[in-house]
């Protein structure tokens, strides 16, 4: 049996490979016409050595459960995604575009709040949010910048326009995976790689160390770099350790570092204290010193905050950076474009309600069957309401929640997310929804990964990616279609 | 590099040498007890004692027979020791150390692992257990060669070769033990000579047949034997090659520290002369030497993984 593109059939939403006429778009001709050509055995054959090839290369991430932490192999559909080079490079320049702009704004917060005093966005947003520290007032990272490393979600809507779902950019995840899908895929549909026009990815790494580097309170040839995991219990210890070693940074745990009555942060070898230049902390902002945030974090270093606030050592992200990637700020990230670089947004947002505004409020509990409800500080997808595929219960708790606590809540339409054809069972190509997350860096330079990682909700109908709770990804190919 | 991936280092070294020996051991005496005559009592759980594992044995089973001890020291996982758990341990401290190892030792030793999991049932069978125990054995090999083909002889490898080495000594010790232990359990007036089977048979455990015979060249013999393994120059598992390698290691090492204390031990010394000389004196000092391997640990530990310093 061959696959059947007649028989897929993506419904009214945006399908990443096939256009609305059930032929294929452009820069997934190559690959669907590939597609078609094998049958099912060799399909079958494929997806089982990508599963062997994730458990040999233990492709993990740890999974939190009531029996304890387990291990998972990384789920993954074989079948790549596929977005034009046209119109990948105007989305990375929004993403640049983006970022540059956060970075003024935390800086700005941070200091003169002068965007709080022009009154484009209120204060007391700031004043009520969990993620501004108090403790990071009057300090000044180098290059003025705050997030080094942003995690951008892209959505699909039916229009085929891509738009910003969230930024984070306090310890962003995921980057490791979008790279060991590609490595997967090129054992794994070598074929296509020589035939077809894909941009590389792996630069990253490489990228990633110039960024840290130019951060180095040292001007050295080769500064101390680390990267800082809470341990091997961490959903993404592997992606702490894959980072590490492509870099050739040290993978350090808070009990490897210890910050000296000088002020700087050293850390401990078998030559004795090396000092240490710049940080790349995957640990959260609370847990970082116990002398100034958790008390009980065994996870940090006590003193870290007094060596990064004297400029002794650099961390990535910087303390506080947290502060523009509450969900209430993204619904001001527009303006906030125009203020600081006084350009048009590039990428557009979702359309966002604010329940801390009486009028947008009143809408929300009117319509919280159509309507995703998200907390302002969550990741992972965790406290979410998912309208249309709640109960009439959930809602009535979800509206008692934004009644006691509505600057904590936003919410927003249930977007037609976009498809793509995904293995399924017998071996069946289905739509399954799907969304991107890109990595952008800043420095003294911006840079934007090419694609990023496409999560996908392997579960028919469903629009959660997260991979806590149930999601897949995919190889995501940036090609270009004008190379011949 | 950082104390802790140091010593994480150290340890994945010493138990890849562990699984590999003991899935030698158990190939060895699967073909040693099939030349043993019926009124020797020469057993499988032999196997135990030389792993110093009786008591755990005990709390886990009442039959001392083959299929109980293969299992506890192939796949028992509440054996620490057993080839299984040290595989484990293997990839539990390659996994948190692959920073500085190449990435191709992080996929091998998943590899084993797996084919060691999902193969285990094999190892227990009598009917396929040789090419099982092969397997392993391969592998432990193919990771040995990939390290020694790739890495850097920076201090990772050092610290490679110092857990790799101690372990090696300590199990040649435990083999020369099993071998005296056996011997004096033996009725003294039994007529059949078991001292070549014994000795030839510590000698392939240790996969030092071949060696002793070209070096020696003379027929296998108790104290030969014993001297080989213990003092032989160039036989990289003797215990003095062992110990000599690794302070050829220690020393590629920063000497940081005032507590900085030498790798290299000062053994105790005990004369082979005849077969009198391998009795209770000898497993003494086979004892002796094994505290001197510990002492070797305690140093390689006081001088790289602990380090309480304070900065000024």
């Amino acid at each position: 049996m061959y696959i059947d593109w007649k028989q897929y059939d993506p419904g009214h939403f945006f399908d990443e490979l096939i256009g609305a006429d059930g032929s294929p778009r452009d820069p997934a001709s190559k690959l669907t016409h590939y597609l078609t050509d094998l049958n099912t055995e060799e399909l079958e054959k494929r997806r089982k050595m990508a599963e062997a090839t994730i458990q040999e290369m233990g492709v993990s991430f740890t999974v939190y459960t009531e029996e304890g932490n387990i291990d998972r192999a990384w789920p993954f559909d074989i079948i790549p995604r596929t977005i034009s080079r046209q119109q990948w490079d105007k989305t990375a320049a929004g993403l640049k575009q983006r970022l540059r702009a956060l970075n003024l704004f935390i800086d700005d917060l941070y200091h003169e709040q002068r965007i709080l005093k022009d009154k484009v966005v209120p204060r007391y947003l700031i004043e009520n949010s969990t993620n501004f520290r108090p403790e990071c007032i009057g300090v000044s990272p180098p290059h003025g910048v705050w997030a080094h490393i942003c995690g951008t979600d892209l959505v699909r809507d039916g229009d085929g326009e891509f738009y910003v779902l969230e930024d984070n950019l306090r310890v962003p995840s995921g980057v490791s995976y979008m790279l060991e899908n590609r490595s997967i895929t090129k054992r794994v549909l070598p074929e296509l790689f020589e035939n077809d026009n894909i941009l590389p990815i792996d630069d990253y790494p490489a990228r990633l160390f110039d960024t840290l580097a130019s951060l180095s309170p040292r001007q050295v040839k080769q500064p101390e770099i680390v990267v800082l995991t809470p341990g091997i219990f961490n959903s993404a210890y592997f992606e702490h350790a894959f980072l590490a070693q492509q870099m050739g940074a040290e993978l350090v745990e808070g009990s490897d570092l210890v910050v000296g009555d000088d002020d700087m942060v050293y850390m401990r070898t078998i030559d004795g204290l090396t000092r240490v230049d710049v940080i790349y902390r995957r640990i959260d902002d609370l847990f970082l010193d116990p002398e100034v945030f958790r008390k009980d974090s065994t996870l940090g270093v006590p003193g870290l905050m007094r060596a990064w606030k004297k400029g002794n050592v650099a961390l990535a992200n910087a303390p506080g950076a947290g502060v523009a990637d509450d969900k209430v700020i993204y619904a001001y990230v527009p303006q906030i474009i125009k203020y600081y670089l006084d350009e048009e947004p590039l990428i557009r947002n979702v359309e966002t309600f604010l329940c801390d505004d009486d009028k947008q409020r009143r809408y929300v509990l009117a319509n919280l069957d159509k309507l995703v409800v998200k907390p302002a500080n969550e990741s992972g997808g965790y406290g979410m309401l998912v309208g249309p595929h709640s109960t009439q219960k959930e809602q009535a708790r979800f509206a008692e929640l934004i009644k006691a606590n509505p600057r904590n809540y936003i919410a927003q339409p249930t977007l037609a997310l976009s498809t793509a054809p995904t293995l399924v069972a017998n071996n069946n190509l289905e739509p399954r929804h799907l969304d991107l997350r890109p990595f952008i860096l800043q420095a003294r330079d911006t840079y934007c990964t090419t694609g990023g990682l496409t999560r996908v909700a392997m579960t028919k109908g469903s629009l959660v990616v997260n991979s806590s709770q149930g999601g897949g990804s995919k190889d995501t190919w940036i090609v270009d279609t004008e190379v011949k | 590099m950082l104390s802790r991936v140091a010593e994480r280092i150290y340890w994945a070294a010493r138990y890849l040498e562990r699984a590999e020996n003991t899935a030698r051991l158990v190939g060895v005496y699967d073909n040693l007890l099939f030349d043993l005559p019926r009124s020797v009592n020469i057993g499988w759980f032999n196997l135990v004692v030389i792993n110093s594992g009786t008591e755990l044995f005990h709390e886990r089973y009442r039959v001392q027979d083959e299929r109980n001890v293969v299992k506890f020291l192939l796949a028992d996982d509440t054996n620490p020791s057993s080839m299984l758990s040290s595989l484990l341990c293997l990839r539990e401290n390659i996994r948190t150390a692959r920073d500085v190892l190449p990435s191709e030792a992080w996929e091998l030793v998943n590899e084993l692992h797996l084919f060691a999991r999902n193969n285990i049932q094999q190892g227990i069978n009598r009917s396929d257990r040789h090419v099982f125990l092969n397997g392993i054995i391969e592998g432990c090999q193919g990771i040995n060669g990939l390290l020694a083909g790739t890495m850097s002889r920076d201090p990772a490898w050092s610290f490679m070769r110092l857990g790799c080495n101690l372990e090696r000594a300590d199990m040649t010790t435990r083999l020369l033990d099993a071998g005296a232990a056996a011997l004096l359990s033996t009725d003294p007036s039994d007529p059949t000579s078991l001292d070549q089977l014994v000795w030839g048979n510590v000698l392939r455990s240790g996969s030092a047949y071949m060696p002793y015979r070209r070096t020696v060249r003379t027929a296998v013999s108790g104290p030969e034997v014993a001297n080989f393994l213990l003092d032989d120059e160039h036989f990289p598992r003797s215990v003095r090659f062992c110990l000599e390698q690794s302070a050829l290691s220690a020393s590629r090492l920063p000497d940081s520290g005032e507590q900085y204390s030498p790798v290299k031990p000062v053994l105790p010394t005990y004369a082979i002369e005849d077969d009198s000389s391998l009795g209770q004196n000898f497993r003494d000092h086979l004892n002796d030497l094994q505290l001197v391997l510990m002492d070797v640990h305690k140093r390689i530990a006081g001088n790289w993984f602990l380090c309480d310093e304070t900065p000024g």
